[in-house]
């Protein structure tokens, strides 16, 4: 049986491995020319809440069926969440050497299982995260398992009808093991999302589809803890987090500056960043 | 063939703990039964199918079985993108089962009429791609695609099909079978239609024109070996499908003569036009329209031999 993260952790020691990954990650996308920087510096603070203190989940076994599934939906933000598995030790660091280099697995989106240790499902296409993290757990029921599953989206992902299917269907099967967290940057890739689509209310629109909702800083590790705690205690609804977070979240230049979904550092960006990253 | 559809996986349910059925809110009352057996293993996913999709490769990723049912065009073009990224990229093995296939439901308009189903799956990489023509065919594709680690798309048709396989024969994915043996041409088919050209041979034989006719029951993978075969004893082969000529039946087996540089062999595709269809009738009326009944396909084996010499 796999146990709930033992240690619990001050804001403090999450917020330094936030910034190592931080940094891991703007050094990546310079090198490797990979982008959506912003979209993944958004959602730091919640992944690290996420695979330090809340995923039942062990690095040394990651097919444990009893495991809890995470899907990131958003796949997009894969290269942070490459950083974060070598750093919770799926596997090692220099594997990430490799990122972005013609034949290696490490590119803009998770492939599919098996080929890097504690990915759950290739994503990329958006809409697909959610409904495959609500079969996870409609399966998770039906074979009696603890597992939680928990699916991060993109606010730009909420256009897609699948998300809303899939939403519909885990509220009239209330299944409260399912958490859903929208990492709400306020952007999408051409856009403004509240002016792509109509969005707002995006927590009451959820609220509406018969989820339990709540919207928090999603760079406040206190209030991310507490709001996936108040996920665990629901019996019968589907949680979500709507986590207003800031696209390119940590390096001033690019904070809720769009031009980061595409754009990579270049040298002398890249020293701005890793300065302003730096350990205070 | 629904019903047997439903039988059989009543009876599984009760063998295999993992499989569990999804519905996109069809077959009122026709899983009562499976129900009775696995209520917690059935749920009826709403008119939702690109969700459905993504879940069932979700449950299948997690040690399910997940089959799909529902109607034809709305499990395969519907959810598209699903079957290829969740299912099919994943080799999450789910099986889709699309039911009235084909023109089975050709009075209600071409939004039901499934005639590209096949040719766009078979695009996909590893996914079988299965028209059973019988209800014993149904079942034992249903078998194998549940042990195979593969996802498999079964379309099958409604009700009251015939019988076409003689008992005993050993059926399954990709075991075509000679069902009527001939000398002049080789019909190889697909689907409930093959019993269309079981009537044509039959009523040509008393004017001495002689067909063979095949099931290959599966259109990917082929029964490669069969083909083989009867690419020695024939040299002028025809294709049925209840679907375009268009990348079906008939176009995998131009593909495999062409890989196989059979150039001995002809192939002649029999299927539907490269149209929608929208001047409606039920089923028989739109195989008669479109040559695709016993009487028109006795005509086309005619014409064909003719033409041949």
């Amino acid at each position: 049986m796999i146990a709930t993260p033992a240690t619990k952790l001050s804001t403090e020691q999450l917020a330094a491995t936030a910034l190592t990954l931080r940094q891991r990650l703007v050094t990546t996308s310079a090198n490797a020319k990979i982008p959506h920087l912003g979209s993944c510096l958004s959602c730091v603070e919640l992944l690290v809440q996420l695979y330090w203190q809340e995923l039942r989940i062990d690095p040394l076994n990651p097919e444990d069926p009893d495991r809890d599934r995470f899907l990131l939906s958003k796949g997009h933000g894969a290269p942070i969440l490459f950083q974060v598995l070598a750093e919770r030790g799926f596997y090692p660091l220099e594997r990430l050497e490799d990122f972005g280099k013609p034949g290696s697995v490490f590119h803009e989106h998770p492939p599919k299982p098996g080929y890097i240790p504690g990915i759950e499902a290739a994503t990329g296409s958006l809409g697909h995260g959610l409904p495959m993290a609500l079969g996870m757990a409609l399966a998770a029921n039906i074979q009696k398992r603890p597992t939680r599953c928990y699916a991060l989206l993109s606010d730009g992902e909420c256009n897609e009808g699948s998300i809303w299917e899939a939403a519909m269907l885990a509220a009239a099967q209330k299944v409260n093991t399912l958490t859903a967290i929208i990492d709400f940057n306020k952007w999408q890739a051409t856009g403004r999302s509240q002016e792509v689509m109509a969005l707002d209310p995006l927590a009451g629109k959820w609220e509406a589809f018969g989820w339990h909702a709540e919207e928090i800083d999603g760079h406040d590790f206190i209030a991310i803890d507490q709001a996936l705690e108040s996920a665990r205690a629901e019996t019968t609804r589907p949680s979500v987090i709507v986590a207003h977070t800031v696209k390119g979240k940590g390096v001033s230049f690019m904070e809720d500056d769009n031009n980061w979904h595409y754009r990579t550092p270049n040298p002398q960006e890249l020293t701005a960043a890793l300065t302003e990253l730096e350990p205070i | 063939m629904r019903d047997a559809f439903a039988k059989e996986m009543t009876a599984l349910a009760a063998q295999r703990q993992e499989l569990t059925l999804l519905s996109g809110d069809i077959g009122n009352r026709m899983f009562d039964r499976y129900k009775e057996v696995a209520a917690e293993r059935f749920l009826n996913c709403g008119i939702a199918e690109a969700s459905m999709m993504s879940l069932a490769a979700g449950m299948a990723l997690s040690g399910l079985r997940p089959v799909i049912y529902t109607i034809a065009p709305f499990t395969t073009t519907r959810c598209l993108e699903q079957i290829r990224v969740g299912v099919a990229y994943h080799q999450a093995p789910v099986v889709i089962v699309g039911t009235g296939s084909g023109l089975s439901y050709a009075e209600l308009g071409p939004t039901h009429h499934s005639l590209e189903d096949m040719a766009i799956l078979r695009a996909l990489p590893r996914i079988n791609v299965l028209a059973p023509a019988d209800s014993a065919e149904l079942v034992a594709q249903l078998r194998e695609a549940l042990d195979s680690p593969c996802p498999t798309y079964i379309r099958i048709g409604k009700k009251g099909e015939p019988p076409l396989h003689p008992e005993g024969a050993q059926l399954g994915i990709a075991k075509a079978h000679l069902l009527r043996d001939g000398t002049d041409l080789l019909l190889l088919g697909v689907g409930p239609i093959i019993g269309e050209a079981m009537q044509a041979a039959e009523a040509l034989a008393p004017m001495g024109i002689s067909v063979a006719v095949a099931s290959m029951g599966s259109v990917k993978p082929l029964d490669e070996r069969f083909l083989a075969a009867m690419a020695q004893r024939f040299r002028h082969w025809l294709s049925l499908e209840e679907h375009g000529i268009t990348g079906g039946l008939g176009s995998a087996l131009l593909e495999w003569l062409s890989d196989w540089s059979v150039t001995r062999v002809s192939l002649r595709r029999l299927g539907a036009p490269d149209v929608f269809l929208h001047e409606l009738g039920n089923q028989a009326y739109t195989r008669r329209w479109l040559g695709l009944d016993a009487e028109g396909l006795a005509h086309t084996f005619q014409s064909e031999l003719a033409h041949l010499g």
